[in-house]
């Protein structure tokens, strides 16, 4: 109940952020070049369509009033008709959402399993060389366009040792797992570069926190003293950073779809881009801004949960 | 109070960092504490007396190197292994913290705290665990024990959690407390019972305390002897009342002085002039020296040795005062 | 650059100069980055060839000594346009992010001073702009404006300029804390001068530390977005551009991908290197 009550807060909080997220969309894409009817009905078409459909587009009412539209249309879940796939914007994302929404997760999965035990490797080698050497490769991982890092994964594991195929979904959770391996891999290299300094220092803090001292001063086992006390502590910043970067990692899910070949909705935007359909990039650029938005709000539930501190009541 | 003491520190040298920069924290400290014995630990902050209780519990040593000599009951504990020191920790000898709100993990119930100490160091049943707990919580003067166990420590105030602190600490009755300005976080009026509530616990457990504070009232109140401590180093100890009646070290003196009792309204309050050196440039001589009025030529040039004075009181000054029978050097 | 960050800095010891240089990280940086920078400056030194000559007697020929990064499917020499692109992407370390510094800079010194509405409504932008995931809306900018690289400058500080913004807000907040905001203004000091000669110089040390590090951003960012079709375009010679034209070679003529791929990756850690050593040595207390 108070959850509810909670995310109800949240959301209504992200009203005015959508507004102007919608103003921004809606201004980018007023600036496109070309006519959107021309678009759509091709050229052959003749003057007396075009302007049925600019008239049916609203585009000869005035700024706000085309606003209006968008605004009310979004709200009712109509985002137009793309002009590439010929069917409902909604319907190519809903279709094309599954895939991108796996392969984030699992990316994240991944970074987790990489970032996680280094940052933990390295922060208690502080110092040391297991620390220079983790640090020093992930710094380099860092310079490393994401693309990249896809290009050669693809090219060594896949084409050449033929661990991976070279791309697509597959049928099935299975299948699935084994495709977007590679894609997942490369995102989460990239991810884990991105996280593992963040966390490499949130889990010093930790082990240095007074509560980790008393924890040792209480002569509690070394297995209690991390499982317990700092990887639990850890796993919240862990979270945090993770959220944090989920406009970055789908920046990166963006590429690697494009290199992998995988069918989501980072490839769909740029082929919606190529293809001028502004009525798709419209829905893509507000699918991606409503998925980045519904990440921060799990990322604060996530926290709230373990975190009694900030334990909603 | 003639007896084999149960802990003896001797030559107890700290120093953080490794390599490069290194801060030399404490240097040749050493005392010891009898059964059931409070010991007070005084000076200012950076003195080193938070590092003197980190180092006899093998804390500081994860910081920077720890070399000379901690005997608990007659065992070595500086070079016994981390793994050998737990069962050494919180057993026999406990440890609470300054800070009663960083102290606990925000993320764990007080109850499950509390009963992870009991589990490290006492064969009970999970229910005789649970029974001890609340048992402990009752002791350091919780109201509604059994039904704060499952609470937070951000749902207890400074002073509750303090004590909560102090009923983990006890839980598997230690011989020694080691306190670590367990009041300086608190309210006045909490400080009394929080000193109140260790001073009885103490002697209903026959517990030796070694009390870490800056403050020499709550010496006078609380402890059987002091040691005074500058710049890492013990200047002066003894008896409680003696030293308090009669300081040798300028530096007790000074302290003592800071202490606003029976001073009349509007006159300015005294404080020692200058600053406490800075651990990284310590000077050749006595650290006190150059904020002493009494220092001569040798105070700055050579560092006077910590000697037996009289028969329990022992001191590093070449020039005391109030004193009858000379020392120097 | 480096001078304007240590001259504007608070009074910063020369031990910490002698300790930043000591490391070995900072010093490879700044090695890294000088070659870089030599290299764009006169690439026909380095470059033993015209990078767009066209030879179709020479096409995708593996590494040789003619060659040392083989040739590529017009026969042009990759080792060249490896060189020669480093014109085009050392550009986009300064032009991709110093317009959106200065713009960032100087918004957020006066939301930060003035807040108010303004600062309210900057909030509100800098939400939904970072509700986006940056290459969503560097593209879609892209798109409007048309692939190519001025647009995609355009695109990238459009977007950009925003976390320079937040973080100057929030160190002129810093610094308003200290006294010394104050006694300018109870000296009467004109707000344009409070700002910008004594809140500015002492908060803009982080945004500079910040800058180091979007540069070896925006050598990504900008080499990502010639791969993807949107940024600098075919003839020209980026290394983006040139690991796609190497794409479809990939298990035949590999050195065409892999090589600018190389120069991407040492030119961006040059420069998160100085931006780390810049870092330590910038930081009041390390």
């Amino acid at each position: 109940m108070a959850t509810l009550q909670y995310i109800l807060k949240r959301l209504t909080l992200m009203i005015p952020t959508f507004l102007l997220v919608m103003v921004i969309i809606f201004l980018l894409v007023r600036f496109l070049p070309g006519d959107p009817a021309l678009a759509i009905a091709g050229d052959r078409a003749s003057d007396a369509d075009l302007a049925a459909i600019r008239d049916r587009l609203g585009l000869n009412e005035p700024a706000w009033v085309q606003f209006w539209l968008f605004l009310t249309n979004t709200v009712q879940g109509d985002l137009g008709t793309s002009i590439l796939m010929r069917t409902e914007v909604l319907d190519v994302v809903f279709q094309r959402l599954p895939t991108t929404a796996f392969l984030t997760v699992y990316a994240v999965g991944l970074s987790v399993l990489i970032a996680g035990p280094m940052a933990f490797v390295a922060a208690l080698n502080r110092g040391r060389w297991p620390d220079t050497v983790i640090r020093t490769v992930f710094q380099v991982g860092l310079s490393m366009p994401v693309f990249y890092i896809g290009l050669v994964l693809l090219t060594f594991l896949a084409a050449q040792l033929r661990w991976f195929p070279v791309g697509g979904y597959g049928e099935g959770f299975v299948s699935h797992l084994y495709h977007l391996f590679l894609p997942a891999f490369t995102v989460a290299l990239y991810t884990s570069a991105i996280i593992l300094r963040n966390l490499r220092s949130a889990i010093i803090e930790v082990l240095d926190a007074e509560y980790v001292q008393f924890a040792r001063a209480k002569g509690l086992p070394n297995r209690v003293i991390l499982g317990r006390h700092v990887l639990r502590n850890a796993l919240i910043s862990t979270v945090t950073l993770l959220g944090l970067s989920i406009g970055n990692l789908m920046s990166g899910t963006l590429v690697t779809e494009t290199v992998f070949a995988v069918p989501g909705l980072g490839r769909l935007m740029l082929e919606a881009i190529f293809a001028r359909d502004y009525p798709l990039i419209q829905g893509l650029t507000l699918t991606f801004a409503v998925l980045v938005s519904l990440v921060f709000l799990l990322t604060d539930l996530f926290q709230s949960s373990l975190d009694p501190r900030m334990r909603l009541s | 109070m003639e007896q084999t003491p149960i802990l003896e520190v001797e030559g107890l040298c700290t120093t953080f960092g490794r390599g490069g920069q290194t801060l030399p924290a404490l240097r040749d400290v050493s005392f010891t504490v009898g059964e059931g014995e409070v010991l007070g630990l005084v000076g200012e902050s950076g003195s080193g007396k938070s590092v003197t209780l980190r180092s006899v519990l093998g804390l500081a040593r994860r910081y920077g190197e720890v070399t000379g000599s901690v005997r608990w009951q007659g065992q070595e504990l500086i070079t016994k292994s981390e793994r050998d020191l737990r069962p050494i920790r919180g057993r026999d000898i406990a440890m609470i913290f300054q800070e009663p709100m960083t102290s606990l993990n925000p993320l764990l119930t007080v109850g499950q705290q509390l009963v992870e100490t009991l589990q490290a160091h006492t064969d009970l049943s999970r229910k005789a665990r649970r029974d001890r707990a609340i048992e402990m919580l009752d002791l350091v003067g919780i109201p509604a024990a059994a039904s704060r166990l499952t609470d937070y420590p951000h749902q207890f105030s400074g002073g509750m959690r303090q004590r909560v602190m102090i009923a983990i600490a006890l839980a598997a009755s230690p011989k020694l407390l080691l306190a670590d300005e367990p009041t300086t976080a608190l309210d006045v009026t909490i400080q009394a019972q929080i000193l109140d509530l260790i001073l009885r616990l103490s002697s209903d457990m026959k517990m030796g305390v070694i009390m870490v504070t800056h403050d020499l009232g709550v010496v006078a109140q609380t402890c059987d002897r002091v040691a005074v401590m500058y710049a890492g180093r013990i200047v002066e100890q003894g008896p409680v009342r003696q030293v308090l009646r009669d300081p040798h070290h300028a530096y007790t003196v000074g302290l003592m002085q800071s202490v606003p009792e029976g001073v009349a309204p509007r006159t300015q309050l005294y404080s020692i002039p200058g600053t406490p050196p800075s651990l990284a440039h310590l000077p050749p001589g006595c650290a006190f020296a150059p904020r002493c009025a009494a220092s001569t030529e040798a105070c700055l040039a050579t560092r006077p040795a910590l000697l037996r004075v009289s028969e329990d009181r022992q001191l590093a000054c070449f020039n005391p005062k109030n004193q009858t029978k000379g020392c120097a050097a | 650059m480096s001078d304007t960050a240590v001259s504007s800095s608070a009074p910063s010891r020369p031990s910490r100069l002698q300790l930043a240089l000591g490391k070995p990280g900072f010093l490879i940086g700044c090695l890294i980055i000088a070659l870089s920078t030599l290299l764009a400056l006169m690439p026909n030194v380095f470059a033993p060839y015209d990078p767009n000559y066209i030879d179709y007697l020479a096409i995708r020929q593996p590494p040789s000594w003619a060659h040392p990064f083989g040739t590529d499917s017009l026969g042009r020499d990759s080792f060249s346009r490896v060189i020669h692109a480093y014109r085009v992407n050392m550009q986009m370390a300064i032009l991709a992010t110093v317009f959106a510094l200065v713009i960032g800079v100087v918004v957020g010194a006066l939301v930060g001073y003035y807040r108010g509405i303004a600062d309210m409504i900057f909030g509100r932008v800098v939400d939904a702009i970072i509700t986006f995931p940056f290459l969503v809306l560097v593209i879609a900018v892209v798109a409007v404006l048309g692939p190519g690289l001025i647009n995609m400058y355009i695109a990238i500080t459009m977007v950009g300029w925003v976390y320079y913004a937040r973080l100057m807000r929030a160190e002129i907040i810093a610094q308003m804390g200290n006294d010394y905001s104050d006694a300018g203004m109870v000296m009467g000091y004109s707000d344009r001068r409070i700002i910008f000669r004594h809140l500015l110089p002492n908060a803009i040390t982080p945004v500079l530390i910040y800058w180091m590090t979007d540069m070896a951003l925006a050598i990504l960012l900008g080499s990502s977005l010639g791969y993807l079709g949107l940024g600098a375009q075919p003839p020209q010679a980026e290394w983006g551009v040139l690991i796609a034209e190497g794409r479809n070679f990939i298990t035949t003529a590999w050195w065409l991908s892999l090589m600018p791929g190389i120069a991407i990756v040492l030119t961006g850690l040059g420069f998160s290197l100085i931006g780390d050593g810049l870092a330590d040595l910038l930081r009041p207390r390390g």
